[in-house]
Formats: C-alpha cells, sequence, structure tokens
C-alpha cells in the first residue's frame, strides 16, 4: 500500500480510573479500556472491527472522534497529527471524521425535531448547505436513508428504533465527511432494510471516495461490507487481514471462535451443529492476564501464553494466506466454508 | 387480590400462558393518527419461544408494550382488543394489579438499555431494588443478590463493578444488566426486545443459552422480538411475522425458513448476508415501509410486492391456514409457497 492512509493510529490507549468512594475518591485501578492499538486506513477502505463486548470498540471510535481524551498514543489524519486537536483544527477534523452512533435511542435529542437533529451539522458548518437549502438537503438525506422526507417535523419518539438509527446515519452523512466511524450502525435494523443502507453506504462510498471504520457484532454484515477486518479482545488487536484472510484462513483461536458461534440463519440441524464454545469467564480489562490476554479461556494455551505477550506480526510458515496474528501458535483452522 | 410469585395454581396446564386478541393500538399525534397495531393475535403457552419478526416500524415493540402495560396512554389509544394473561384480561385490570404482575409474574428487557437504567443510581443499586421492593429484603442482601445476578450474566469482575453507574459499561453489559433485572425475579413470561442487538456473538450465544435454560426449569414462556433471524433459527419454537401493524404469516419455526408462505417474509430472508456467501448487492425488499396515517388500502404490501395484483390493492386478504400451525395474509400464499418465483424474488 502506496497512498498515503487517511487516518493512522499508533499505540492507542485509554485507561479509566476506578474509584471508591462517593465525596473523597480514592483511585484503585484502571480499566484499560484500549491498550496499544494500531492501523492504518486508506482512501475508500472499510476496515472492519470487530470483538467481544466491552473489548474496547466504542471506547477507540470516540477516542478518533476526539470524544474522549488519549491516555497515550496518536491519531493523525491525512499525515497531521489530531491527537490533541482544539478550536479550530477539531472543527476541521469534525467536519471530515463523521459518528453514526450505537445507540439510536440517547444519540437523538428528544425535544429536537428529525429536521433540526438532521439539519444541525450545517449550523456549525454553515458552508457546506445555504440556510435557503437546508431543508431541500435535509430531505434528500431523509429519502436517502429510507424515511419519508414528509417526517422533517417529528420528534425522535415518533419512530421505532430502527427508524431512528437511520436518522443517525442520514445525520452522519450530512456534511460529507471523508472518514465515517460506524459504531452498529445496522445492528437496530431489520435484515431488508440492514441491506438497503449496506447497500447504500457501499453506493456513496464509490461515489465520494468515503473510508470506513465499520463496528459490528454480526459478522456475516462485517463480512460482507469490509476489505479488512481487525479483531478485539480485551483492549488490543489480536487478528488483522484482508476480509478473505480473516474469514477464510483464521490463525487466532479467538477468531476462530467468534466465526464458530455466528449463528446460521437456518433452523435444520440446531440440535446437533458444532460450535466452539469459550469456557471461562471474560477477565476484567481493570486485570489482564499476564502474557496473552486470551490464555485463560484457550484451549491452546501452553506456559509460554502466561509468560510471553505474543505480538501481533505475520508469522513465518503460514503460507501465502498469512497475516499478522498475535498468537504463539497461530495456525489456519477452517470454520467457514464459503459457496460464493 | 394479590398475587404471590410461588403460587403455581394459577398456571394451568394447557391454557396459554399469554393471549393476545385483535390487539389494536393508535397514537394520536398532531398530524393525525397512526394505527401502529391492527389486529394482531398471537398466543404463547408456558415454556415456548415465540419470535416476532417484522419489519422496522411494524409495530413489534408497541405490542409489547401494550402487554407490559407501559404504553403512555396518550398519546397512545388501545379501541380494540384483549391481553389475556393466564386467563384474565389485563386490559380489565387496575393499574395496581398490572403493576404487581410487572417484574413478578411479567418482565421485559428492552430495546433501548441505555435509557431503560437510571443514570444516576448505579447498577448495583438498581438491580438490588427489585429485591428490596418485591421480596423485602435488608439493603447488604440485596446487593449480594445483584451481583448474584451480574455473574449469572457473565459482568466481569462484578464485585468491584457493582457501583459503578450505567455509563461506564459498555454497550453489551448494560443489555446484559438489563437482562439480569428482568431474570431478577423468575417470571413466568419474559418479552425480550431485540436483548441481544448489542451483543457480540459469544456473549449473545451465552445469554441466549441462559435464556433457554431458565426457561426450561421455570416452564418460562419467552417472546423473543429480534432482526437477527440466526438467533430465530437457533431457538424459536414458533414465528410470527408483522408487517404495518399486522400479523402476515406465522409458522412454526423449521417450516418458515424451508419455505416461506407470505411475500415480505421471503424477501425478508433473502436479505440475510450470510457468513459463507460472498455476494455483490444485497437483495433489499424495494420501497418504503407504509406511512401508518395512509396505510395503502388492500393489503398494505402490495405497493412493494412483487406478486401484486388488482386485488390486492382492494382487498385486505385474510388469513389462509397452509398446514399445521401455519397461516399466511396473501391472496397467494400458495403461489407463493410453493415457489412461484415473482418478479425479482430469488
Ligand atoms: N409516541 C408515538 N407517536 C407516534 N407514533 C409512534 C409513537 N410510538 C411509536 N410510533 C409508531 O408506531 C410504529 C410502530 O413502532 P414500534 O416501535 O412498535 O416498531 P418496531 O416494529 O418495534 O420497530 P423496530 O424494529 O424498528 O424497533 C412506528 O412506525 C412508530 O413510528
Ligand atoms: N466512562 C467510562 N468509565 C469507566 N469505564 C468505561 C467507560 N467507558 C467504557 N468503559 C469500559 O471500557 C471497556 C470498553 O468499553 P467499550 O464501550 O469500548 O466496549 P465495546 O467494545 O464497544 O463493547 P460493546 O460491544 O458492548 O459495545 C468496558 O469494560 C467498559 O466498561
Ligand atoms: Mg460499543
Ligand atoms: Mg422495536
Amino acid at each position: 500500500m502506496s497512498t498515503e492512509p487517511v487516518l493512522r493510529v499508533e499505540n492507542l490507549v485509554k485507561h479509566f480510573p476506578l474509584t471508591r468512594g462517593v465525596l473523597i475518591q480514592k483511585k484503585i485501578g484502571a480499566v484499560r479500556a484500549v491498550d496499544g492499538v494500531s492501523f492504518d486506513l486508506q482512501p475508500g477502505e472499510t476496515l472492519g472491527l470487530v470483538g467481544e463486548s466491552g473489548c474496547g470498540k466504542s471506547t477507540v471510535a470516540k477516542l478518533l472522534m476526539n470524544l474522549e481524551r488519549v491516555s497515550a498514543g496518536r491519531i493523525v489524519f491525512k499525515g497531521q497529527d489530531i491527537t490533541h486537536a482544539s478550536g479550530s483544527a477539531l472543527k476541521a477534523v469534525r467536519r471530515n471524521i463523521q459518528m453514526v452512533f450505537q445507540d439510536p435511542y440517547t444519540s437523538l435529542n428528544p425535544r429536537m425535531t428529525v429536521g433540526d437533529i438532521i439539519g444541525e451539522p450545517y449550523d456549525i458548518h454553515p458552508e457546506v448547505a445555504p440556510k435557503g437549502d437546508r431543508r431541500k438537503k435535509v430531505q434528500d438525506l431523509l429519502d436517502v436513508v429510507g424515511l419519508n422526507p414528509e417526517h422533517i417535523n417529528r420528534y425522535p419518539h415518533q419512530f421505532s428504533g430502527g427508524q431512528r438509527q437511520r436518522i443517525g446515519i442520514a445525520r452522519g452523512l450530512a456534511l460529507n465527511p471523508e472518514v465515517i466511524i460506524c459504531d452498529e450502525p445496522v445492528s437496530a435494523l431489520d435484515v431488508s432494510v440492514q441491506a438497503q443502507v449496506i447497500n447504500l453506504m457501499e453506493r456513496l462510498q464509490g461515489e465520494f471516495g468515503l473510508s470506513y471504520i465499520f463496528i459490528a457484532h454480526d459478522l456475516s454484515v462485517v463480512r460482507h461490507i469490509s476489505d479488512r477486518v481487525a479483531v478485539m479482545y480485551l483492549g488490543k488487536i489480536v487478528e488483522v487481514g484482508t476480509e478473505d484472510q480473516i474469514y477464510e484462513h483464521p490463525t487466532h483461536p479467538y477468531t476462530q471462535a467468534l466465526l464458530s458461534a455466528v449463528p446460521v440463519p437456518d433452523p435444520e440441524g440446531r440440535e446437533t451443529r458444532e460450535r466452539i464454545i469459550l469456557t471461562g469467564d471474560v477477565p476484567s480489562p481493570a486485570n489482564p492476564p499476564s502474557g496473552c490476554r486470551f490464555r485463560t479461556r484457550c484451549w491452546k494455551a501452553q506456559d509460554i501464553c502466561a509468560k510471553e505477550e505474543p505480538l501481533l506480526e505475520v508469522r513465518a510458515g503460514l503460507g501465502d494466506t498469512a497475516h499478522a496474528s498475535a498468537c504463539h501458535f497461530a495456525e489456519v483452522m477452517e470454520i467457514v466454508h464459503t459457496t460464493n | 387480590m394479590t398475587i404471590e410469585t410461588s403460587d403455581p395454581v394459577l398456571v394451568q396446564p394447557g391454557v396459554p400462558l399469554l393471549e393476545v386478541e385483535d390487539l389494536h393500538v393508535e397514537f394520536h399525534t398532531r398530524d393525525g393518527v397512526a394505527k401502529a397495531v391492527n389486529g394482531v393475535s398471537y398466543k404463547v403457552h408456558p415454556g415456548e419461544t415465540l419470535a416476532v419478526l417484522g419489519e422496522s416500524g411494524s409495530g413489534k415493540s408497541v405490542t409489547a408494550q401494550a402487554v407490559m402495560g407501559i404504553l403512555d396512554m396518550p398519546p397512545a389509544r388501545i379501541p380494540r382488543g384483549a391481553i389475556k394473561f393466564q386467563g384474565r384480561d389485563l386490559l380489565k385490570m387496575s393499574n395496581e394489579e398490572r403493576r404487581k404482575l410487572r417484574g413478578q409474574r411479567m418482565a421485559m428487557i428492552f430495546q433501548d438499555s441505555l435509557s431503560a437504567l437510571n443514570p444516576v443510581y448505579s447498577v448495583g443499586f438498581q438491580l438490588g431494588e427489585m429485591f428490596r421492593v418485591h421480596r423485602g429484603m435488608s439493603r447488604k442482601d440485596a446487593k449480594a443478590k445483584a451481583v448474584e445476578l451480574m455473574d449469572l450474566v457473565k459482568i466481569p469482575a462484578a464485585r468491584t463493578r457493582v457501583n459503578d453507574y450505567p455509563h461506564q459499561f459498555s454497550g453489551g453489559m448494560r443489555q446484559r444488566i438489563m437482562i439480569a433485572m428482568a431474570l431478577a425475579l423468575e417470571p413466568d413470561l419474559i418479552i425480550a426486545d431485540e436483548p441481544t442487538t448489542a451483543l457480540d456473538v459469544t456473549v449473545q450465544a451465552q445469554v441466549m443459552g441462559l435464556l433457554a435454560e431458565l426457561q426450561r426449569e421455570f416452564h418460562m414462556g419467552l417472546i423473543l422480538i429480534t432482526h437477527d433471524l440466526g438467533v430465530v433459527a437457533d431457538v424459536a419454537d414458533n414465528i410470527v411475522v408483522m408487517y404495518a401493524g399486522r400479523i402476515v404469516e406465522r409458522a412454526p419455526v423449521h417450516a418458515i425458513y424451508r419455505q416461506p408462505g407470505h411475500p415480505y417474509t421471503k424477501g425478508l430472508l433473502a436479505s440475510i448476508p450470510r457468513l459463507d456467501l460472498k455476494g455483490q448487492d444485497l437483495y433489499a425488499i424495494k420501497g418504503l415501509p407504509p406511512n401508518l396515517m395512509r396505510i395503502p388500502s388492500g393489503c398494505a404490501f402490495n405497493p412493494r410486492c412483487p406478486y401484486a395484483r388488482d386485488v390486492c390493492t382492494t382487498e385486505l386478504p385474510a388469513a389462509v391456514p397452509l398446514g399445521t400451525g401455519r397461516e399466511s395474509a396473501c391472496h397467494f400464499a400458495q403461489a407463493v409457497l410453493e415457489g412461484e418465483v415473482a418478479a425479482d424474488v430469488h
């Protein structure tokens, strides 16, 4: 990849202090929500980000959006360090990097009409849509995401969960950003609307050269939309590769377990289907295991896994599908049998 | 009368746990009347899992909220229908009686976990409250119960996190806390509205496994509202499919995946992205969802339906029986079932 990435993330870290006491708060530790995450995002590319609940996906998204302060690390947007951007630099960043949130309920202001919510970004960036054009632009956006343009004056509570998620997506598109970070953008949608939104996102990507970071727990959706996929576990990326490498040739046991747990939309043989069921509790990010963080739930774990943290690197002997995987015993295991 | 949770006499074998009959719900808004639910009927038996599928905005949550008795009225109104829980019509009960049922005998897991949790109280306090209010437990015992429940739904380090506030948990964790809250008092009926939307697959598998276990143990009825057709294929016994506030198809789980009997269901199944299939564009049902203030005449799905003929724009299709426990509200149900492929459905 010779082109300059739109977004480069280097060793991103976010620790939330754990406190005890009501009046006098005493710091008793830290939740290591994100603990050294690095990746590049190329122009026009979609990077899927998957992993267990609580592994730090949304926190990565919030750090990229400057909604949370980084504890350490660097975020570079088109060659410019935006890690600590403020004032007009931050405003420019915000225009170019937009986010669609996970929670369609709390991310929409209940006292604003849908038209105001979607048009709000234009208040801060009037250059994108002069006052007279706004209503039309907002109605176009409503249409684009499959909502009735006549509903521009309604309030969020008058819409169902899935409809609200589409409002969030319309808002994310309003400023024609270069990067859109989507945090579970389609998980509240029914599959047909989900298909519409994904087709729409792919169309917009083609038209405007958008880059996406696509966070989702639905691995089928992620496969469909992503060029590359990064798998996170307890604040770290454990495996990263092209969509094909991750789905057809996963080498990290955690990725393999994730893929095997995906429910198949076919009830035939549901009683006998084989799955890798992970045993053991999810460790607390406040007190992650030594060495490899996955070892407490891993069926391959040996002594070395407790002693030495496996680096995220391409290991020898994995053939032409080799890609970065943070496992001492990285080895291809076929889980998904693609039929094309 | 007071209702004791430990009183098994009320649960008679054979009698459905829940019977929704011809339920109608409308919202009176400034712009007009939105007809969100237009004659929904379904039954849930003890130990049964009924999955409710349907388009976003088709009235799945509103129906559930009517069953739970938590619709804001006004703007909502229930002009017609009955909701019988263990044989008694909930719509004829006093607010006091219904409040007693909620939480104790029927509980709901909400679609929006963040707004359902109170941001100013710790999650431990909110979980413990169930036991203080309904079981008269001491603060200390209630806290211990809260930790137990958090463990049950796999919140790591529950003991140290019990005093944390909702915003300090990830989306998936909040969802699991909501699930814990619903399970707390071991109700007879659980309505789970998108319970696993925010969960990744491994936790989703655990949570669904947990629900199934409790269901077997306590013979609990479960209404599962979800868009995840994978989860439905895994756990459901029976399925109802909603469109524009009506049930357009009902069937046992195996039958519907093999052979959908309604064009909407067919489109829905065709839209699923599959892990093992790489395609170009995903199939999507064309057109927009109906405006509930102006539901199309005849069959509400007709403007989007590849099978539609003239009759579909004038006559509301009645439910056509399609074998045991199956029916489809489509004029051409038999043709759809037999897989006569219409123009753009594959
Ligand atoms: N307070 C309200 N005022 C007006 N319309 C409402 C109100 N609450 C809900 N509706 C409408 O009722 C319809 C049914 O909503 P409901 O929440 O039941 O949909 P749903 O099937 O659960 O969809 P989703 O899958 O997106 O959650 C929607 O079209 C919604 O816009
Ligand atoms: N403001 C906060 N204070 C303390 N801890 C936090 C805060 N925000 C997040 N965390 C913790 O950081 C970890 C990562 O949370 P994050 O929301 O990034 O997870 P996620 O991967 O998005 O999970 P999900 O799939 O459930 O949304 C979790 O353990 C969470 O409890
Ligand atoms: Mg998240
Ligand atoms: Mg809903």
